[in-house]
């Protein structure tokens, strides 16, 4: 401590013991400590506990200790339901490292923010395309809370007080929806079947591919919302729109989805991406930061150039401005996650997304082909599927799972207790384009091991 | 045209799906050697998707220029108010990509994921003493997100208590954030406006006035945003909790208090931080960050699930508490961020933290201080860790707005304050330096801002058209919300 006395704090810290007196000489104030003259005396200071302070060798010793006790990052391992290991361009989190745009904050100022306002306007760009959309927003929090605006969104649109869940949908989606619509007054049902909704429902919501891993037609899902005056809203996995029909082509209205797993690694769930596109009828009820394209002024600078430039747009939405009356309270989302996943989806490009979509189509059909052939295991059947299937097997479902892990890998997820008559004792498995073949190898000897055991 | 880079007259014209060619890619696809099987039915498939096709080195060449366009932290002093834009430690990026950490997938169960949720729980705790409000889930993604577990945990706690029929009415000052509003609405309440008196604290007699069995909650942001303490916040906590109601916090200006009180001492009930703010994780042009909401122990049972427990054998977990909310999000918030929070956390420990709150606010009163009489100063006290300035007199005297001068500024090399916020100080200039700019760079600050302020009075129209020096000039807002023009369309790019 000694050295540092009459030093900087720390090195976040600049300001030297030297720095503070000439500083506190100039406002005025005998010592940092009067500077919170205002706070209350008895309460000022209080006895708090923290762990102590480490140099930077013994915090990346600690946290690679931590990181360590996370199961082994390399190990074959099978979940799915709702993120996605997926291969991921070098150059992403290359580009997303720059600290311009890592360090950036909400482009207030655009003249300075053409980097992030750019690529702002290329993610909603990307993601018009790949929805099939006109309009997209700048991004929000993650598929759940995205669906839940795009029910709070129909609700204003259509006057309507209660919103449709088509099953099977991702549960966390659906609860994040039920508490959203409980804070908005509105109610929520889950359906069967579309045949289920009325005159009643704001909109109905269906994921595609559905929560078992189904590719869904959602084409007579639309019309039937649609019959009803309701709004379509989709739930979709961007990636697999590489391969399968865009939800605007198929009559949605609003479409969402989960952009982490373009993005990067799994993280533990997030920092995640929701993804919101709408028709452009829906653009001023949209929430969330809206980029535009525009031109210098002509009295801009005096150079008379008027340049192409990009700006926050639509802000009488937002919440800074409307304040209570705005069409959400986003404010700060998840803007380099945007960022990383346009460019993860522009590197691959139009024959890469497809390319991608259908080796992850065909390694997961490959996989489970494997396993139904296999005595004592059955692999469900609901209809085309793009990379996520259930299994069935010679134990029941938890066991199964245990003897997995026993073996050094990780199960797909227990599904056994869902009303679906194909999940009973099933669970839930996902194959991606980046699950090495060696995974797939070492799965099937484990399943054939146990089911020999039997 | 010549080039590509940043440095070419209309670079914003060409997008990505401008550049190429058709047959160029960034990143190769492994072919499938094995058994083909047969795709789905046509009508469940699409043909093609328009991308930009460009190779790789295209690509990184085009994302280049674009952060070369762009204003970091890292870039120079960005004294955002309200932001906090403090120096973001690279060690913090470098720990939360760690593949133990970055591969962890979030179905995993609990003990694949024990240094994960070791870091959360031991987190929470951190972020519990120095809150004094023990319970936490990190739930929330923002401090938007965060205010909304709040409220509607406030909203829960009343449906219990069988008053969520009569408490229609949360109070929130008129020098709130927007978010604060924005959610109470979210959250199914009506927004009554506190005025701020003329000390810039709450005004106590509006309070008292309001305060009756129609109040679900009063919402204070603590300090506020004209960087000033809320002289009294403890008694007034008590004079809503008499009259049955609740005190939220906003935490989104915690910087300036760390370690120095404790909102669960001054009666909060609930708070958000945002730990991209205090906590110094990366801002992300607007994202990811984090906002953990932090309560009482009257309001835990209605924590946002997952919260994260430790049992007795020692085995870290998520559970959902017993009258939880529900989830804010399909799994358990931006972790990647809590990593680098607690990697800070761990870095500077109670006594860097004070150190950060302590010089954080000497900055702010240096600054204050500094520019004295160059610019009008609404609430003239001293400050907390930002310091709120007007340009009324500017635009009153000299036909200079705060816009102009926050433009001009960028040709001195700075990113301007936050301007035109709070709303209750006209022409504002709210400057908050943060404890990591050294105060050289608070000199420089202040240098420039008094010498625009003598432009302002010599050479106004040097300030109209400014910035004159940033890779684009001023642009036409009016339009763009007008004739929106917002995604790539074929055939768009200008000549």
């Amino acid at each position: 401590m000694s050295a540092r006395s009459s030093g900087s704090p720390h090195p976040y810290i600049p300001a030297t013991e030297a720095d503070r007196a000439r500083m506190l000489e100039r406002i005025g104030a005998p010592d940092v400590g009067a500077l919170f003259a205002d706070l209350p005396a008895a309460m000022r200071d209080p006895a708090i506990h923290l762990p102590p302070a480490l140099p930077e060798p013994e915090l990346i010793a600690l946290m690679e200790e931590l990181a360590g006790a996370n199961a082994d990052p390399w190990r074959p391992d099978f979940l799915g339901a709702g993120a996605y290991r997926r291969s991921i361009p070098v150059i992403t989190a290359f580009l997303t490292g720059r600290s311009e745009f890592a360090t950036s904050y909400t482009p207030y100022q655009p003249e300075i923010s053409q980097g992030t306002l750019q690529a702002a306007f290329e993610y909603q760009s990307v993601v018009c395309e790949l929805t099939g959309m006109d309009v997209s927003n700048a991004g929000l929090y993650d598929v759940a809370s995205a669906t839940a605006e795009a029910c709070l969104m129909a609700a204003r649109v259509t006057k309507r007080r209660t919103v449709a869940l088509l099953e099977p949908i991702h549960p966390g989606t659906a609860e994040v929806v039920r508490t959203y619509a409980r804070g908005a007054g509105l109610g929520v049902d889950a359906v069967p079947s579309p045949d289920a909704i009325g005159e009643e429902h704001a909109c109905l919501v269906a994921q595609q591919p559905d929560f078992l891993g189904t590719i869904v037609d959602l084409e007579p899902l639309a019309d039937a919302a649609h019959g009803v005056g309701a709004l379509f809203v989709a739930v979709a996995d961007p990636f697999a729109l590489g391969l399968l029909r865009a939800p605007g082509d198929a009559g949605a209205d609003i479409v969402t989805g989960e952009g982490r797993d373009l993005a990067g690694p799994p993280n533990y769930g997030g920092p995640s991406l929701g993804l919101f596109a709408a028709r452009t009828k829906y653009l001023r009820q949209m929430p969330g930061r809206i980029v535009g394209r525009t031109r210098e002024l002509a009295d801009g600078n005096g150079r008379g150039e008027q340049r192409t430039g990009y700006v926050l747009t639509l802000q009488a939405r937002e919440q800074f401005i409307r304040r209570e009356r705005a069409t959400s309270n986003v404010s700060t989302a998840q803007a380099l996650i945007a960022v990383a996943f346009t460019i993860t989806v522009q590197a691959l490009g139009p024959m890469g997304m497809r390319e991608s979509a259908v080796l992850c189509y065909q390694r997961a059909h490959d996989a489970a082909s494997r396993i139904a052939a296999l005595p004592g295991y059955q692999t469900p059947d609901r209809g085309p599927w793009f990379q996520e299937f259930l299994v069935r097997g010679p134990v029941p479902a938890g066991e199964l799972a245990a003897q997995l892990a026993a073996r050094g890998i990780g199960a797909g997820l227990d599904v056994s207790a869902r009303p679906e008559p194909e999940a009973r004792d099933a669970l839930l498995f996902a194959v991606t384009e980046a699950t090495p073949d060696a995974h797939v190898d070492a799965l099937i000897r484990a399943l054939a091991e146990i089911g020999g055991e039997e | 045209m010549s080039g590509s880079g940043p440095g070419v007259a209309d670079f914003g014209a060409r997008l990505s799906f401008d550049r190429g060619e058709p047959g160029r890619r960034a990143v190769d696809v492994p072919s499938w050697a094995g058994e083909e099987a047969p795709l789905p039915d046509d009508r469940l498939l699409r043909d093609s998707v328009r991308l930009p096709e460009l190779s790789q080195g295209g690509l990184v060449r085009y994302y280049t220029a674009l952060s070369v366009r762009n204003f970091g932290i890292d870039s120079g002093t960005y004294p955002l108010g309200s932001c906090t834009m403090k120096y973001n430690p690279k060690v913090n990026d470098t720990m939360a990509s760690l593949f133990g950490f970055a591969r962890a997938h979030p179905q995993a169960l609990a003990e694949d994921v024990q240094g994960t949720l070791r870091i959360q729980l031991e987190l929470g705790r951190g972020l519990g003493e120095l809150t004094g409000l023990p319970n936490v889930s990190f739930s929330p993604a923002a401090g938007a997100h965060g205010e909304l577990a709040g409220v509607l945990m406030v909203a829960s706690a009343l449906d219990d208590r069988g008053e969520l029929e009569t408490r229609r009415r949360i109070l929130v000052p008129d020098s709130a954030h927007g978010t604060n509003p924005a959610t109470a609405t979210m959250a199914g309440f009506k927004v009554a406006q506190i005025p701020t008196g003329a000390d810039g604290s709450l005004d106590r007699a509006t309070i008292e006035r309001e305060l009756d069995e129609t109040v679900a909650a009063v919402m204070v942001t603590a300090p506020n945003t004209l960087g000033l303490w809320e002289r009294g916040i403890e008694e007034v906590a008590g004079l809503i909790h008499d009259a049955g109601g609740y005190l939220y916090g906003d935490g989104a200006n915690f910087n300036a208090i760390m370690g120095r009180v404790r909102f669960g001492d001054l009666g909060f009930d609930v708070v958000h931080l945002n730990l991209h703010k205090s906590f110094s994780t990366p801002h992300g042009g607007g994202g990811p960050g984090a906002g953990p909401v932090l309560c009482s122990e009257e309001l835990a049972p209605y924590l946002p699930t997952p919260v994260v427990e430790e049992s007795d054998d020692g085995l870290v977990r998520l559970v959902a508490p017993e009258r939880s909310i529900g989830r804010l999000q399909q799994f358990q918030g931006n972790a990647a961020v809590l990593v680098r929070a607690y990697a800070y956390m761990r870095a500077l420990g109670l006594d860097g933290l004070r150190a950060a709150s302590g010089q954080a606010v000497l900055n702010a009163n240096y600054v204050r201080a500094l520019l004295h009489g160059h610019y009008d100063l609404p609430y003239d006290r001293p400050v907390l860790h930002e310091v709120v300035f007007s340009g009324s007199r500017q635009r009153r005297e000299l036909g200079v707005r705060t816009y102009d001068i926050a433009k001009r500024l960028i040709d001195h090399g700075f990113h301007p304050p936050t301007v035109y916020f709070p709303l209750i100080v006209e022409e504002a200039l709210m400057i908050e330096p943060t404890e990591s700019e050294p105060p050289e760079a608070i000199e420089a600050l202040v240098d420039a801002l008094i010498a625009v302020a003598e432009e302002a009075e010599g050479d106004p129209a040097t300030l109209h058209h400014a910035p004159w020096t940033a890779p684009i000039g001023r642009l036409d807002e009016a339009t763009a919300a007008r004739r929106p023009v917002l995604r790539w369309q074929e055939d768009s790019a200008s000549p």
